[in-house]
């Protein structure tokens, strides 16, 4: 997994509330059995007017020119803000897979969905929940400043706005380990084979049916 | 001892290692894996050189990408031959689009490799995954259950720990047969009282997220109690389970009853014998101790609780079907308010519209949270002798599984839909995400019994109103939304 570890660059804010893993990454582009390849379908029934299918050249498409991140301002944006419960509904990896390679690798919040608050950090991104009136200020600042530039600090666990405000963020010990060492979660639990073995070995007694 | 909810004794029994910080190693008991969140896991498994921990506590089947309509009448056989090969590819081929097939040949050429069980197209057991694995007994009590798919909280209908996970974890479960979780808050939703004739889990699902909103269980396994909850039986606590994810919960369960165990004897993957009887005495343990303490307790009148309709695009954009669309004028939140008009737009309707007024282009009546035979039942006891309304365009009945669609068709209930008006379909998820061939055009209208009514899910620019399959049927009957108690 690439590392994460200190992320400055442009905020885009996305005013909506409950934005949904159906429309981060529409189903048709679920198809697809590779990892990458879905950034220029990220918000697709958003960003585009005309519907998108799998295969088609997007640079050919029609723009929603109404649609935040088409604004020439945010062009280049890496971290993403947005509202309350963001990433709701389906378990799809491919939300946080296309963000990415949009070019999001930070989101901050209010709250988020639990799978995709769990998915983000296993592809080298951080989810940062603040209160939602700090998030409703950088929305205003974003707003009102074009260029709004942040930058998280994950070792420190800071956001810090372009007027030197430091922003405090919790993440979790295990989790920030993993991001800013670019850590294989895998190899780590494997490291516990014996453990897991003599757990089985229990597990066998006590619900033989399980083991069948 | 210290009294312990169902979840805390789920939980624990799984832990097979806890770090300071409370970053545990959970063990998973069962794996289910479909063709969409899978391929790049095991492509991971085959980057790392790495090989599935145990292959015989997983189950695969394809479900989301496969057609309902135009499949062969004939099966191939579940035994690997020539002839059965050969079968198998006329149902393969059926599959219009290359993408989907391909992604459904990934998951058989994966299964292959790896020495996976799986239910492919045209086996008589294919279904939708969280259909097939209650009806195989694959979901037992006491089992954690994964699956990258959010409606795995179906599965704790069963008193199973069980969520869904994405593709990162798909591979790490299939590599370590572990998981790196950290526990959930609990919520307990007690629904006491007894629900009203033609008021179903549905019904109490969906009044319970309009209540608590979509996020208010976020961060919490939830555990569904109280009379209402106890009088349903598997097959209706399955749907509570299933949108305890539109909750925003990772889990939902019930705890194991008579109800529970009379259900899972017998099935194919459950114990038998004397290992039966073990089993069913160690489940019964599987029931929050008197007094044991829930974060949050959420309680329900059933008997308050009427047909609900979504009228938005958000689960919790639901009133019961005597109401009207709701005035975003009247909400305060601005940020609610915004949300309540920009789906008034998407939906196409105006404010203060009584439900009933809502006329309807399609039907359908399917999914993971509605799609086994006693939803089948419901919706045919309300199409029984009456014909699905002229102005409606398409309405589509999808069996969850193979083995639903057998039962049903012995019941008679494919004859009564038939009859009606409704086309039967083949198994698989169908409508309720569009990723086969089964979708609305844009603007089209739909009472849809599956779980999610976002923007664009059942095909672009689509509008979806969640109901239950009841309602569904007598919104088919009607063209328009009504309220099936009041059908004779």
């Amino acid at each position: 997994m690439e590392k994460f570890t200190r992320l400055e660059g442009i905020a885009a804010p996305l005013d909506r509330a409950n934005v949904d893993t159906d429309a981060i990454i529409p189903k048709q582009f679920l198809k697809s059995i590779h990892r990458s390849g879905f950034g220029p379908n990220l918000f697709d029934a958003w960003r585009y007017l005309d519907h998108g299918e799998p295969g088609m050249d997007h640079r050919q498409r029609l723009q929603n020119p109404d649609f935040i991140l088409n604004r020439p301002r945010y062009q280049g944006a890496k971290i993403l803000l947005a509202r309350e419960n963001f990433g709701c509904g389906s378990s799809r990896e491919h939300a946080p897979w296309a963000l990415r390679d949009y070019g999001f690798l930070a989101i901050i919040a209010p709250s988020f969905a639990d799978i995709f608050y769990n998915n983000c950090f296993k592809n080298g991104m951080l989810p940062i929940v603040l209160d939602a009136a700090t998030v409703d200020r950088l929305f205003h600042e974003a707003d009102a400043c074009e260029g709004y530039t942040l930058t998280v600090d994950l070792a420190r666990q800071t956001v810090v706005t372009p007027g030197g405000e430091s922003i405090p963020f919790a993440v979790d010990a295990f989790r920030k380990d993993c991001l800013l060492n670019g850590l294989d979660v895998i190899g780590l639990t494997l490291r516990h084979v014996d453990e897991i073995k003599a757990y089985e070995a229990r597990r066998r007694r006590e619900e033989p049916w399980l083991f069948a | 001892m210290i009294a312990q909810t169902l979840y805390d004794k789920l939980w624990q029994r799984h832990v097979v290692r806890q770090e300071e910080d409370g970053a545990t190693l959970l063990y998973i008991d069962r794996h289910l894996v479909h063709e969409v969140t899978s391929p790049q896991a095991f492509e991971g498994l085959r980057l790392a050189g790495r090989k599935p921990w145990r292959t015989d506590t997983v189950l695969a089947v394809a479900d989301h990408n496969v057609p309902t309509t135009g499949l062969p009448m004939e099966h191939p056989d579940v035994q690997p031959s020539a002839a059965a090969a050969k079968i198998y590819q006329r149902w393969f081929r059926c599959i219009e689009d290359p993408v989907s097939r391909l992604q459904v040949e990934t998951l058989d050429r994966n299964c292959a490799e790896f020495g996976i069980t799986e239910f492919r197209m045209g086996d008589p057991r294919q279904g939708i995954v969280h259909v097939i694995g209650p009806e195989q007994g694959a979901t037992l009590p006491g089992m954690t259950v994964v699956c990258g798919d959010s409606h795995t909280s179906t599965h704790g209908a069963l008193a199973a720990l069980a969520f869904g996970i994405g593709t990162s974890e798909v591979e790490h479960v299939l590599a370590t047969q572990c998981l790196v979780s950290k526990k959930s808050k609990t919520l307990l939703v007690k629904i006491d009282g007894a629900a009203g004739i033609g008021v179903t889990a549905k019904d109490m699902a969906l009044a319970l997220i309009g209540h608590i909103g979509t996020a208010g269980g976020t961060g919490a396994a939830i555990e569904f109690a109280g009379a209402a909850v106890r009088a349903l039986s598997v097959e209706g606590r399955m749907p509570l389970c299933s949108m305890a994810i539109e909750a925003g919960a990772r889990a939902g369960m019930v705890a194991v009853d008579d109800t529970a165990l009379a259900y899972l004897q017998g099935r194919h993957l459950a114990p038998k014998g004397a290992q039966w009887e073990q089993a069913a005495a160690y489940w019964r343990t599987l029931v929050s101790d008197d007094g044991a303490h829930f974060d949050r307790v959420v309680t329900l009148d059933a008997a308050a609780i009427k047909p609900q309709v979504t009228w938005g695009t958000s689960p919790e954009m639901v009133v019961a079907v005597d109401g009207a669309v709701p005035d975003p004028a009247q909400e305060g939140d601005p940020v609610k308010r915004e949300a309540m008009e920009r789906a008034l737009i998407y939906m196409g309707l105006q404010p203060l519209t009584p439900i009933s007024q809502i006329s309807l282009d399609k039907i359908f009546i399917g999914s993971c949270t509605n799609s086994r035979i006693e939803d089948l039942r419901a919706a045919a006891q309300v199409a029984r002798g009456r014909k699905v309304a002229a102005t409606i365009k398409q309405a589509l009945v999808v069996p969850g599984s193979g083995l639903v669609k057998s039962q049903a068709e012995q019941e008679g209930l494919d004859r009564i839909f038939i009859d009606a008006g409704f086309e039967w379909r083949d198994p698989g998820c169908s409508m309720c995400l569009a990723m086969n061939a089964d979708r609305l055009a844009p603007g089209e209208r739909c009472a849809s019994t599956s779980n999610r009514n976002f923007e664009g899910r059942q095909g672009p620019g689509g509008r979806t109103h969640l109901v239950s399959p009841a309602m569904a049927a007598a919104a088919a009957v009607a063209g328009r939304f009504m309220d099936v108690r009041t059908l004779s």
